[in-house]
């Protein structure tokens, strides 16, 4: 299965996990909850990644960051903007540079805007030409407020 | 009037290409209804009974000759020859086809216009006092901070899914004319105790099926502040705000099931981490804004002038109209001309391309080349001066733009309802123009002075029914249309909401009990009171027995 990564399409290599499945070998992501309870021997592991839903909390695992190669943040549904703001927080505030991928159900016209948020990667539940997608990057060439990227040169404080 | 830089026309025109492919999309079936629903309504687009509704962004109401003239092209191109003004001082085309929607946005931006987040649940256009600028009792001009808020709201990447729409407006004035205490967030310029202008924030007002009055979440907000508070509020709300019920998910729930202390905590908290966050406004950013609203190049002129003077005294027809449809302007020598858009034979808020193309005229040979819209759905030309009154109402009379009746009973906000709205419950233009019907003598409206009648045809409230000295609500009864009426709402500073008068009515019935209820009012006031003031006196009981009794 493919993925976007930094606005180039590229082979996925995160499996995600459930609560209680046992863990294969490889990069894996877990919810939540199972990071908070099984914590010391997902760290002995290594090859961790965090998944959030949208009822997560950012602040929750603000000094956890260091321990994830990916943060999945899960779209129930397209119109749930929480995840934009979870990106936002950590990658702003909390100072996360790993990967941040958008999981479920999203749509390639909001690839632009999650972007800005702190996504850099983006794995589509639904069937997706990801070739097509890759335009929604190249959507806007103007933004009118800060964003993760902040100072956008000569533009004024905040465009 | 602010006019786009280079980067404000580009982005416009990004993201009407934007929409053109994504239209593109959907006519191939590539993109589905489904996913196609909120990228289309995030430009405006409605899916309405019988066709594609389009609104039209006019931030903060104001508008140039040239958009006026391009309105009316795209009314008599793309639509039936007419458009139609909304409580938020927007412009909607009732007629589109989508295949035709990618050229109207080309067009729109062609003249620095878009219809960019006129729905959807993100930040709508701002909107603003309709005599911003020209007002006696203003403060300071809010058109400045309405198009820095514009700015930072268009194309916001973290708030474009908000758990429900998110209106602000702003007003610069003593009085409030633009409805702060029934916005999202509502913006008053005020003076402090050090003599320093800044903002009162509101928060968490609306209408709709839960009415709510705003509450006070900051008394005194420093300008250079103003986008970081707003993003702090905004972002506690897109993270907590209901998401399960759509019916709860505006801020006045989360603000009201927190309560205003709890939530102005945890916005305060939010702002502390983002105050510098490059959202900081220093004074030559606000100056830079302020620069395209500077007054127009006035002439010195008197008080009086004796050719209207003149006028006036010969035209009896036309002193009346100058009584109810002008006013006071803070220039000596000019006045504030209204354009009626309620003639008692129209729905209110609606305007033909001729009539525009006419008002662009207007604006340009009489008052700079601006036009501002109401939400109360009528047009001002802020700028005329004392000796060219009479010709301008010349050219209105002609262009029926003329109708005395701003202010009055048939100065009635109404929405679109059921003759074209999908969500409506009951029409609301019949019921208007009943109303007008009714009260067909102009010496009578003006005898019963200033009081407003807004119809919705749902309780979303888009006609603002609340917040009117009788509101009318369209709901359905067993396949028909009847109409709760309500006392004692008022959008100023009083913000009040009305009170159910009695059990819903037919629409037939409806003329009448508004003519029981004014006869009760004209039988019983106090020299000089007006419709307000009298209920705010007596209430509602002497209403409800009135009109109850025989039933």
């Amino acid at each position: 299965m493919q993925i976007i990564k930094d606005q180039h399409i590229i082979d996925n290599e995160w499996q995600h996990c459930d609560e209680t499945t046992e863990l294969p070998s490889g990069k894996v992501t877990v919810p939540c909850s199972r990071w908070m309870e099984q914590r010391e021997a997902l760290i002995s592991r290594g090859n961790i990644g965090l998944r959030l839903k949208a009822t997560d909390s950012v602040d929750a695992i603000k000094d956890e960051l260091v321990h994830f190669g990916c943060i999945a943040i899960e779209f129930a549904k397209f119109n749930d903007g929480r995840g934009f703001t979870q990106a936002r927080l950590l990658r702003e505030r909390y100072g996360y540079n790993g990967e941040i991928r958008a999981i479920g159900v999203f749509l390639q016209d909001q690839l632009y805007y999650m972007t800005r948020c702190g996504f850099n990667a983006f794995e589509f539940s639904a069937e997706q030409n990801l070739e097509k997608a890759l335009i929604a990057f190249s959507a806007y060439t103007v933004t009118s407020q800060p964003d993760v990227f902040k100072n956008q040169e000569g533009i004024g404080p905040w465009r | 009037m602010y006019h786009y830089d280079d980067l404000d026309k580009r982005q416009v025109q990004e993201r009407a290409d934007q929409f053109r492919d994504q239209v593109k999309r959907r006519l191939s079936g590539e993109l589905s209804e489904e996913n196609f629903l909120p990228l289309r309504l995030r430009n405006g687009l409605y899916m309405q009974k019988l066709a594609y509704m389009l609104r039209i962004a006019i931030p903060y109401g104001l508008l140039s000759s040239e958009q006026v003239r391009m309105l009316a092209l795209i009314a008599r191109t793309h639509d039936k020859g007419y458009g139609h003004f909304t409580t938020r001082q927007n412009i909607q085309f009732n007629w589109p086809q989508l295949e035709e929607v990618p050229d109207i946005l080309d067009k729109l931006a062609s003249v620095e216009m878009h219809a960019i987040q006129t729905s959807g649940n993100c930040i709508r256009n701002t909107t603003t006092d309709h005599l911003a600028g020209v007002a006696n009792d203003e403060l300071e001009d809010p058109r400045p901070y309405c198009e820095i808020i514009r700015q930072w709201s268009t194309l916001h990447p973290e708030f474009d899914w908000l758990p429900r729409k998110f209106k602000i407006a702003v007003s610069g004035a003593d009085n409030d004319r633009a409805a702060v205490y029934f916005h999202d967030i509502g913006l008053r310029l005020v003076k402090n105790s050090e003599g320093k202008i800044g903002f009162q924030v509101l928060v968490g007002g609306g209408l709709g099926r839960t009415p709510v009055v705003g509450k006070e979440i900051k008394p005194f907000l420093e300008k250079r502040h103003l986008l970081s508070y707003l993003e702090a509020i905004l972002r506690i709300y897109n993270l907590q705000g209901r998401r399960d019920n759509a019916y709860k998910a505006r801020i006045k729930i989360l603000v009201n099931a927190l309560g205003i202390d709890e939530f102005r905590q945890q916005v305060d908290a939010e702002w502390e981490q983002i105050k510098q966050n490059g959202l900081e406004l220093f004074e030559t950013n606000i100056d830079r804004f302020k620069g395209f609203f500077q007054p127009p190049d006035y002439q010195a002129g008197d008080a009086h002038d004796s050719t209207l003077d003149a006028a006036l005294a010969a035209d009896k027809k036309f002193s009346i109209w100058y009584k109810h449809n002008t006013d006071d302007h803070k220039q000596p020598g000019y006045r504030i001309v209204y354009i009626s858009l309620k003639p008692p034979t129209e729905p209110a808020g609606d305007a033909t391309d001729v009539q525009m193309d006419v008002i662009a005229d207007l604006a340009d040979e009489y008052s700079f080349g601006e036009i501002q819209t109401t939400h109360n759905q009528n047009l001002v030309l802020k700028d005329i001066k004392l000796s060219d009154i009479y010709a301008v109402w010349k050219v209105l009379l002609k262009h029926n733009l003329a109708t005395a009746n701003i202010g009055t009973l048939t100065d009635m906000i109404c929405c679109p309802g059921g003759t074209y709205c999908d969500l409506a419950n009951a029409t609301s233009i019949d019921v208007g123009l009943q109303i007008n019907e009714k009260f067909d003598s102009l010496d009578y409206l003006y005898d019963l002075g200033d009081i407003s009648i807004k119809i919705s045809g749902c309780m979303n409230a888009c006609g603002h029914h609340h917040i009117a000295d009788i509101g009318i609500l369209g709901v359905e009864k067993g396949g028909k249309d009847f109409y709760q009426i309500t006392l004692g709402g008022s959008p100023g500073l009083d913000a009040a909401i009305g009170k159910r008068l009695g059990p819903a009515v037919a629409k037939e019935r409806v003329p009448d009990i508004i003519g029981i209820i004014i006869d009760a009012y004209v039988e019983q006031r106090a020299e000089g009171e007006c419709f307000n003031e009298f209920y705010s006196r007596t209430g509602i009981d002497l209403f409800k027995e009135r009109v109850y009794a025989n039933n």
